[in-house]
């Protein structure tokens, strides 16, 4: 509940920061440290669901009562939020790789345009509506939480105002969102009409298989297609390699990762709790999407001539193995899977976009000969790379690795998971184009500006990071 | 511990290479083999008494264990591991490589993926380790190897990478198939293996053994070799075909047979009719190469497919002479590749029409040749012979449909074996004189490296027994 408010409380900060400072180093930097504090407040709380409230002392020690007593889960506002340690958890995880994301790129930021301090208010809003994602408990506050999440994007894609390839993406965006937005509202009202309750919880007793109304199974699919286009699954991808391609490479990496890991998060809660009795009637049409999302996003990966490009259709493959984790309904480390693969896919994601933001030619060819010139660079992309394509020892490895166990743990999907790790292997294919651009090609990679000593530390930790998720994937999945 | 070492030395003084600039990293490399060397042999000379083994935590969640088991099989291949690392590196002090310290950087971490692929026994582990000994080897093809290196490494990259995703798949479904939360420990394994229904059995089979067939290369898999063969650099192709191919026979041995036994059961007249095929066709195509090279690369194919015929009709003669036989091979085809580089930098090419009268020109170096030719064809009283023997022996016996028409086809192959090698000393040993770019016979490190290979080629040959009681206890135990 802190981090909803204090998450809100500081993209107003944000905007009140660009009317007063000037000078864009300077907000970056209160940027930094308000996310840092979110983090913070984050850790705190989540602290509270574990050992003795650090949190209640922290407000003790500015004189303010704790209201809450630490109590997890949280229930909220007659029910419409139910915080509980999984989606604090991964609420924490995502804030962790927001303040990752502002620190490797916040400061290109204002290669885009010159409202810095807006942009930064806009990120902490879209943050706001993932926290309501991750801890909703009414289908209205899914609703609202989509809401919250999308119109700052729709905003952050148009921002480079002047480049029409910008505002061709935003225009794109909001409508094609608008569009999956009313298919959503869709299918809440036909699932109210079924049920007769929008409460996740309430929901389940009145969904069985036996007495299921056409009503409730054409609820469940409308809200597949609506969730699904916010994810770029297949059929419902088609705005995606245009509007990310299109939006400002800084904020294309936080959609491409954090928004979408949130995305899949709540998708997870409605279907696996609320939905979780009738999986048979959507487990399929699931499944059959995901194999979709893969086929089109690795095949069509392929041939992209542009690395930002590539990365677009690689986050829709990599959606596609996020899907796995909503198909394994019966599994008991579905959640964890996502949590995990959430975490691996962003860190990995925003270190290769934070290395493309400082590239000139955003094609293979601008990568030729970089690891000559720039061996630093060179060595955390393949990094991140590796971990895209699911090398052993780094995240993405462990991160596919809980996807495939638990939709294996679900069973009779066999089939889906051999042709996924087939559609991995052609991932292989235009990740380690990148790599050998980069090592086995002459050329002269130019970046666009310079790289100071501490982009390169952050990268390294980055690549770190990426690492140590692969080494020891405990550390960062719940332990229930 | 002492397991651990194996790992860690060449692991540690890999990563350290790469901060070394110019002549450095090499003599770090051979002093490191060297250490490894020892290591190694501690490890076979304990074992005539008992296995050692090591257990560790890893992945608690997942039921993962850093376990290493170091038997009979495992020491001995490790210890070939050492040899041939160690040999590569005296043969490598006289010459000249570029970025040197990320060429021995490499070499060591391969070498750790090899040491580590020997010794798990923890399913998890060995996919891991499995991985990693890929890796660095990509980078040394795509790097140092020759003019088409890119496209080619690119495609046995691919090859063996689709093979350990399947693999994956397996062993995770055999992971399911445990008792409680799970484990992936060998002995787990397999008993979860061996409990399956013989038809999930059979297609299991071809999901793990796939991998295998690939890394060997069995027919109709080893499209990728000959080209990667040719295309790396010399010490890249001994590391690929004296140890990457062990792996696969390795891993046919320890996580394939004793896990699917009624699949194996099932599918060992086809295994066994591919390898013979294997072995007739690609002795036919050695016979009609003139790329000394590529002749020998299609020769290993034919000497694998022959272990792998003898893997599969699984009694103890045939057993244990393909334990024995997989150390000599190693043996021997790390010398025929160190005559053939030495060959290619005197003359210039390796093109056998082009070259001739080596006997008078390197007298030293053409006797060395004969020798080690010799021990390739598996003359008596070279190593080559007893593995060879024994084989054939138990492919006579084995219980196979066909046996004895099996065995005579694939016996067909040391004649036609004699024939291209015969032929090629005659070409490159004897006949008229050609141009030496370098003229000079063996130098001290050559002498050196080509000392400790023939010295076992005939040791062995005359005198097996260590060898063959190193191993006798394992291959009791894999015959059935």
């Amino acid at each position: 509940m802190t981090a909803i408010i204090a998450t809100t409380v500081f993209g107003i900060i944000m905007m009140f920061t660009g009317l007063f400072v000037s000078d864009k180093k300077t907000v970056t930097s209160i940027a930094a440290v308000l996310i840092l504090a979110l983090l913070g407040i984050n850790i705190l709380e989540l602290n509270d669901a574990t050992g003795p409230g650090l949190r209640s002392a922290t407000l003790g020690l500015l004189g303010v009562a704790d209201t809450t007593n630490g109590q997890f889960p949280q229930v909220l506002f007659n029910n419409m939020l139910r915080i509980d340690k999984l989606s604090m958890w991964f609420g924490t995880m995502m804030t962790a790789c927001t303040a990752l994301y502002i620190l490797l790129i916040g400061k290109e930021f204002k290669k885009v345009g010159t409202h810095v301090a807006e942009y930064f208010a806009l990120i902490f809003f879209i943050l706001c509506g993932l926290y309501l994602l991750t801890s909703y408990n009414s289908l209205l506050m899914l609703f609202i939480g989509i809401e919250i999440m999308s119109i700052p994007q729709y905003i952050l894609a148009g921002s480079d105002k002047r480049n029409l390839k910008s505002s061709e993406a935003s225009l794109k965006y909001f409508l094609m969102g608008a569009f999956s937005t009313g298919i959503m509202l869709m299918g809440i009202t036909l699932l109210y009409g079924a049920a007769r309750t929008f409460n996740v919880a309430e929901m389940i007793p009145m969904l069985h298989s036996e007495t299921l109304s056409p009503l409730a199974i054409a609820g469940v699919v409308f809200i597949i297609i609506a969730l699904g286009f916010k994810v770029s699954a297949a059929p419902m991808h088609m705005w995606t390699p245009d509007v990310y391609d299109g939006t400002p490479t800084p904020f294309t990496a936080f959609m491409a990762t954090i928004v979408k890991a949130g995305v899949f998060f709540a998708f997870l809660r409605l279907f696996h709790i609320s939905f979780g009795n009738i999986s048979s009637h959507w487990l399929m049409l699931i499944a059959v999407v995901t194999a979709a999302t893969l086929l089109v996003g690795n095949v069509t990966a392929v041939f992209q001539q542009s690395v930002k490009r590539m990365l677009a259709y690689s986050s829709i493959a990599q959606a596609g193995f996020m899907l796995f984790a909503v198909a394994a309904v019966n599994s008991s480390i579905a959640w964890n899977a996502i949590i995990l693969y959430g975490v691996a896919y962003s860190v990995a994601t925003i270190g290769v976009f934070a290395v493309l933001v400082k590239m000139k030619d955003y094609t293979y060819d601008g990568f030729n000969g970089l690891a000559k010139k720039h061996p630093v660079l060179a060595f955390v992309t393949t990094i991140f790379l590796f971990s895209l394509a699911g090398i052993p020892l780094t995240g993405g490895f462990m991160a596919k690795y809980y996807v495939l166990l638990a939709v294996m743990q679900q069973g009779n999907l066999m089939w889906l998971v051999i042709f996924a790790l087939l559609m991995a292997a052609i991932s292989v294919y235009y990740y380690f184009r990148v790599i050998a651009a980069m090592y086995f090609k002459q050329g002269e990679a130019e970046l666009s500006s310079e790289v100071t000593s501490t982009d390169k530390i952050l990268l390294i930790a980055t690549a770190a990071i990426v690492i140590l998720i692969g080494v020891m994937p405990d550390l960062f999945v719940l332990h229930m | 511990m002492i397991l651990v070492l194996l790992i860690l030395i060449p692991l540690l003084t890999g990563a350290l290479s790469f901060a070394i600039k110019g002549e450095g990293a090499k003599m770090l490399a051979l002093i490191s083999t060297m250490a490894t060397l020892v290591v190694a042999s501690c490890v076979s000379g304990a074992n005539f008494s008992a296995a050692i083994t090591f257990d560790a935590a890893w992945i608690p969640a997942l039921g993962a264990r850093f376990s290493l088991l170091g038997d009979g099989m495992s020491s001995m291949l490790c210890l070939l591991t050492a040899i041939v690392m160690m040999v590569v590196m005296i043969a490598q002090i006289n010459k000249e490589t570029e970025n040197a310290g990320s060429f021995y950087g490499l070499m060591l971490l391969a070498q750790a993926g090899l040491m580590g692929v020997f010794l798990a026994s923890d399913a998890l582990l060995f996919y891991v380790f499995w991985e990693l000994a890929l890796i660095p080897v990509y980078f040394l093809c795509s790097i140092w190897g020759g003019e088409r290196r890119i496209a080619v490494t690119f495609k046995f990259f691919v090859y063996t990478f689709v093979g350990s995703l399947m693999m994956l798949s397996g062993l995770i479904f055999l992971y399911l198939k445990t008792p409680g939360t799970g484990s992936y420990a060998w002995a787990d394994i397999v008993h979860a293996g061996s409990s399956l229904p013989a038809d999930q059995q059979q297609w299991l089979f071809w999901l793990i053994f796939i991998a295998f067939a690939i890394k060997m290369p069995i027919f109709p898999f080893h499209t990728w070799q000959p080209d990667a063969y040719e295309q790396s650099p010399t010490p890249v192709t001994i590391v690929l075909s004296a140890l990457m191919v062990k792996m696969g026979l390795f891993a046919v041995l320890r996580w394939l047979m004793p896990v699917v036994p009624m699949g194996v059961t099932y599918w060992t007249d086809t295994v066994v009719v591919l390898c013979v095929i294997g072995i007739v066709y690609a002795s036919c195509l050695a016979i009609v190469q003139t790329d000394i090279k590529r002749l020998i690369a299609y020769s290993s194919i034919a000497h694998m497919g022959l272990m792998c015929a003898a893997a599969f009709v699984h009694n103890s003669v045939g057993m244990h002479g393909l334990i024995v036989q997989m150390f000599n091979h190693g043996i021997n085809i790390t010398g025929m590749w160190l005559i053939v580089s030495m060959i290619e930098h005197r003359w210039g090419t390796r093109d056998m029409t082009k070259l001739g009268g080596m006997a008078s020109s390197a007298p030293q170096m053409a006797i060395a040749l004969v020798i080690i030719a010799l021990g390739n064809v598996a003359l008596p009283l070279t190593n080559g012979f007893i593995g060879e023997f024994m084989m054939f022996n138990g492919l006579f016996q084995g219980m196979i449909s066909n046996h004895t028409v099996i065995t005579v086809l694939a016996g067909l192959g040391i004649i036609l074996g004699a024939v291209y090698t015969l032929n090629m000393i005659q070409k490159t040993a004897y006949g008229e004189k050609t141009p030496m770019v370098i003229a000079a016979d063996l130098s001290i490190n050559e002498y050196l490296g080509l000392a400790v290979i023939i010295s076992l080629i005939i040791f062995l040959g005359v005198y097996p027994k260590p060898l063959l009681d190193l191993t006798a206890g394992v291959a009791q135990v894999m015959a059935r």
